[in-house]
């Protein structure tokens, strides 16, 4: 699999939307997580002790997890991990209905002038990343924050963009891109349903 | 003018004719003709003679918003009815002759149906010393029936006092039977749902302890006794005892008391908050079998009309009462005639013959035969119809049948004669 | 969940679980941070309508609301009489025009939250009605008891007091019931409703036979007057049979936990010494209050109308 650059801006992604099926396996997820480990280690340098990885509930969470192991195991630095519950950060909760909040939790040293590193499994409209931002606000005062994805699916509704990213999948924003993770769901993949029809320009 | 019924099923017997001249019957029989005489087609219809209400709340004077004997009277005619006993609980309260005249003559002015104004026992209600029933017995208004309703004439030795003093004008004390004492703050039945609700009980035995009390001073003074509103079974037990011991009681239960239960309370709309409460379903079950063999002698509707701003508020806040007049004979078919429990002569003996002689009432409650006045109403047994409050005469909307399919419809109502009500729609 | 929270009996096991499930998470969310501020509920407002008056419990539907980032409006009623002021519908339909989203209704009727809900658009939640319910008082009694034992299934929970004036009883009876802990109501006779047999709980009028047994006490407040109506002879006898001092302490087991909704009665239905010792759960009761309160102002209004 080819590496993708970080951070596609919208005006260039590709415009065919995938084809319905399969778009990850379980090896291909491995595979991509190892690369983002290995792009985390280089662009963080020599303050790799500072970096903490904060998942986005649900799946960003183990996500965040697994990079953390493998930046460990690439670098021999062990890193820390936390979780933010953005629920009650949703702008579009009267659209979205309430939902069982999930745990925030933050690694001991906190965050307070550290390198936050978001992970979430699908960047889609960047609603979920703002939420997390304004989370992480109220959680102390980052000296830096990042965003890395498993999945960039375009359709940005925020001037928002990852800063790691493990597959840019064009689609068209009736399809939906359907992350599996082995903690959550008992299997790794990464699918799209729905048909891919040519949005209009 | 003469009105010739055609076709009528007299106490739901065969169909008859009946012409009603001058005021009486003149005649019943097969094929009647009369020259110049209104021709009523009254095939299908059930005729009964009109009813009696020995319990209506025209509450005027004082809450004319509410009712007025005139709007009053309007919905007793649309009903059925064609004598009403208004209750004494006005604002002043008809506790001297004075004001138990002018509702007489308000009733009078109406036209509509006999309004027997009912004079209160005590005082302005209050339990304490006993009201003129001598003057307003022999004032224009012929006072029969005596009644503190809405408050229990509590003290015992008072209530003897009544009893025996009114038997000089051979006068009946219609008792709204609730120990004050056991019923402080009460809102609702006592039992499994007040508690659930959190509502304040109000024990069917403070009905009980009163009748039972009443029974025995009736029997040791030899006086006549009515009992207003019977709600519990255990009432009916008292009363069949007392009755088969030659007390001369007499009880009547309303059209609510014979179909609905606590269970309307659970959405606390007050349109269901009435004194005495709705009670259970066997105490339901009680009154229409107290009511089918007679112990309990009447239907009386406590039609009791409340202003909108009595109703629409807190459960606790609320006025008790409902309107009555305009389904009483509905319910009745649905609760007795629908189940077997009584045949229309039953009706016309409950809801008619009994409560005209209880009140004493001379024109009402006779048969349908030559020579007796012409009250009486037609019924079609056969229309079914969805009760809308914002369609009933009376001033007020307070009524717990609101959205309920119901049998029945009086087509006619005559007064002496006068139709007063004609194709379900009042005459003035 | 449903639009309302007006009974115990609205929320079945898995709402209620729902409620103590998301109090947590924002108890834990909360904790130890700085800025105790979340902005779900911005731009909703909540109404704090009051015609009783109840400081804590008024403050902590303020407090919950606030840290939910609602507007709130106090609107208290205390003293106005019914039959002389506002009606409580032309009240209800004055704060619904001004665009309030909830109503939080204090009142001294029972019912009054049920015909409040029958007239109004928003949510509308119960924070007590005359001596009918007090859901958010058995949640957060229940919030407790999870904190403290670590379950509820199962769990022997003795209420002990004038059960037959108390709406904290009835909603903790339901809720309790709801979420599978065992419940026995003790009292002397008087002060149980007619009827209470019908419910889901055992009754017993006699205080020493149950504390044995009992994984959380529960003491309702026991108000004076209800002597003068003859519910018990005096304040001392009623103490000494129905109050919880050290004496009758001691016979619990050891993990046994003491509750009162507050306020306390010192003296007549709770010893001191029993109020300030560890198995008192009385102030935490008043923190949970507020968590307790999020979840339910946050699950009834966070959500889009289903």
């Amino acid at each position: 699999m080819a590496g993708s650059p970080p951070a596609a801006p919208s005006s260039r992604e590709p415009r065919t939307p995938a084809a319905p099926g399969a778009l990850l396996s379980a090896s291909d997820v491995a595979r991509v997580v190892d690369r983002m480990a290995h792009q985390l280690i280089e662009k963080a340098g020599n303050r790799l002790a500072d970096l903490v990885l904060v998942g986005i509930p649900t799946r960003g969470a183990p996500l965040a997890r697994r990079l953390a192991a493998r930046v460990e195991a690439f670098s021999g630095t062990a890193i820390d991990v936390g979780t933010v519950d953005i629920t009650l950060y949703r702008d579009d909760l009267r659209l979205r209905g309430v939902r069982a909040l999930e745990d925030t939790v933050l690694p001991g040293a906190g965050i307070d002038g550290r390198l936050v590193v978001l992970v979430d499994d699908v960047l889609f409209s960047g609603r979920s990343v703002r939420a997390a931002l304004d989370a992480l606000r109220d959680l102390g005062r980052p000296r830096a924050v990042q965003l890395a994805v498993l999945v960039d699916r375009g359709h940005r509704e925020l001037p928002i963009r990852a800063d790691y990213v493990g597959k840019n999948v064009p689609t068209a924003r009736s399809q939906s891109v359907r992350v599996r993770l082995a903690e959550v769901d008992g299997v790794d993949e990464v699918r799209v349903t729905g048909p891919a029809e040519e949005e209009q320009p | 003018m003469n009105h010739l019924i055609k076709g009528a099923r007299v106490l739901g017997g065969d169909p008859v004719d009946l012409l009603v001249k001058d005021g009486r019957i003149a005649a019943v029989g097969a094929k009647l003709s009369a020259t110049g005489a209104e021709v009523l087609d009254a095939g299908g219809l059930v005729a009964l003679p009109g009813l009696v209400d020995l319990h209506t709340h025209l509450r005027e004077p004082g809450r004319e918003d509410a009712e007025t004997v005139e709007t009053g009277s309007r919905a007793a005619a649309l009903g059925g009815f064609t004598a009403v006993h208004a209750m004494a609980n006005t604002d002043p309260v008809a506790d001297t002759a004075g004001v138990v005249e002018q509702v007489w003559r308000l009733g009078q002015e109406a036209g509509l149906v006999d309004v027997v104004p009912v004079g209160a026992v005590t005082v302005g209600l209050a339990g304490e010393r006993l009201a003129e029933l001598g003057a307003m017995a022999e004032s224009a208004a012929t006072v029969r029936v005596f009644s503190d309703d809405g408050h229990c004439v509590a003290d015992p030795a008072l209530m003897r006092r009544a009893l025996e003093y009114v038997k000089a004008f051979d006068g009946v004390v219609a008792q709204h039977a609730e120990e004050p004492r056991l019923t402080v703050g009460a809102q609702m039945h006592e039992g499994d749902r007040s508690a659930k609700l959190g509502l304040t009980g109000w024990p069917a035995a403070a009905e009980e302890a009163i009748i039972a009390r009443d029974v025995l001073l009736a029997q040791h003074v030899g006086a006549r006794l009515h009992i207003c509103h019977v709600s519990t079974a255990g009432s009916v037990e008292i009363l069949r005892w007392a009755k088969a011991r030659g007390v001369d009681v007499t009880a009547e239960v309303t059209p609510h008391h014979l179909l609905l239960t606590d269970a309307c309370a659970e959405g606390y709309d007050p349109v269901f908050k009435v004194n005495p409460p709705l009670r259970t379903d066997a105490d339901v079950q009680a009154l229409r079998a107290g009511l089918a063999d007679g112990t309990i002698d009447a239907v009386a509707t406590d039609h009791a009309p409340h202003a909108v701003e009595d109703k629409e508020c807190e459960w606790a806040q609320a006025r008790p009462g409902m309107l009555g007049l305009e389904q009483a004979l509905a319910i009745v078919q649905d609760t007795m005639v629908e189940t077997g429990l009584l045949d229309w002569a039953g009706v016309a003996d409950r809801m008619s013959v009994r409560p005209a002689t209880i009140g004493r009432l001379t024109g009402h409650g006779r048969p349908l035969i030559p020579g007796e006045p012409a009250n009486l109403v037609l019924l079609d047994p056969a229309a079914r119809a969805v009760v809308d409050p914002a369609a009933l005469a009376s001033r007020s909307r307070n009524s717990p049948y609101a959205g309920r399919e119901l049998p029945g419809r009086v087509v006619a109502t005559f007064l002496r004669g006068v139709p007063t009500v004609l194709d379900g729609k009042a005459q003035r | 969940m449903k639009k309302h929270l007006l009974e115990a009996a609205d929320l079945d096991r898995s709402d209620a679980t729902l409620v103590l499930d998301t109090a947590a998470q924002i108890e834990a969310a909360l904790t130890g941070r700085e800025v105790k501020k979340l902005p779900t509920l911005r731009g909703r407002t909540v109404v704090n309508l009051f015609y009783e008056d109840s400081t804590r419990t008024r403050i902590s539907f303020e407090l919950a609301a606030k840290r939910l980032s609602a507007d709130v409006i106090n609107f208290s009623a205390k003293g106005s009489s019914v039959s002389k002021g506002e009606s409580l519908k032309d009240t209800a339909l004055t704060l619904e025009a001004m665009g309030s989203d909830a109503i939080v209704i204090r009142h001294g009727a029972s019912g009054a939250p049920h015909q409040l809900a029958s007239w109004v658009r928003g949510s509308v939640v119960n924070a007590g009605d005359g001596t009918h319910e007090h859901p958010t008082q058995a949640l957060l009694d229940a919030y407790t008891i999870r904190a403290r034992l670590g379950r509820l299934e199962g769990v022997r929970v003795a209420v002990v007091g004038d059960v037959l004036h108390s709406r904290v009883a009835r909603s903790n009876v339901r809720l309790l019931h709801t979420l599978g802990a065992e419940v026995t109501l003790v009292a002397p006779p008087t002060l149980f409703p007619v009827g209470v047999g019908s419910w889901p709980a055992e009754v017993s009028y006699d205080l020493d036979a149950v504390l044995p047994k009992a994984d959380v006490v529960m003491m309702l407040r026991v108000q004076a007057e209800r002597m003068t109506a003859s519910f018990f002879p005096s304040a001392r006898e009623y103490s000494r049979r129905y109050g919880l001092d050290a004496r009758r302490m001691a016979v619990l087991g050891d993990d046994a936990i003491v509750m009162h909704p507050g306020p306390m009665n010192r003296g007549m239905e709770i010893a001191a010494d029993v109020a300030d010792s560890v198995r008192s759960t009385i102030v935490e009761q008043v923190a949970n209050g507020v968590s307790v309160r999020m979840a339910v102002l946050y699950l009834l209004l966070g959500g889009a109308p289903s």
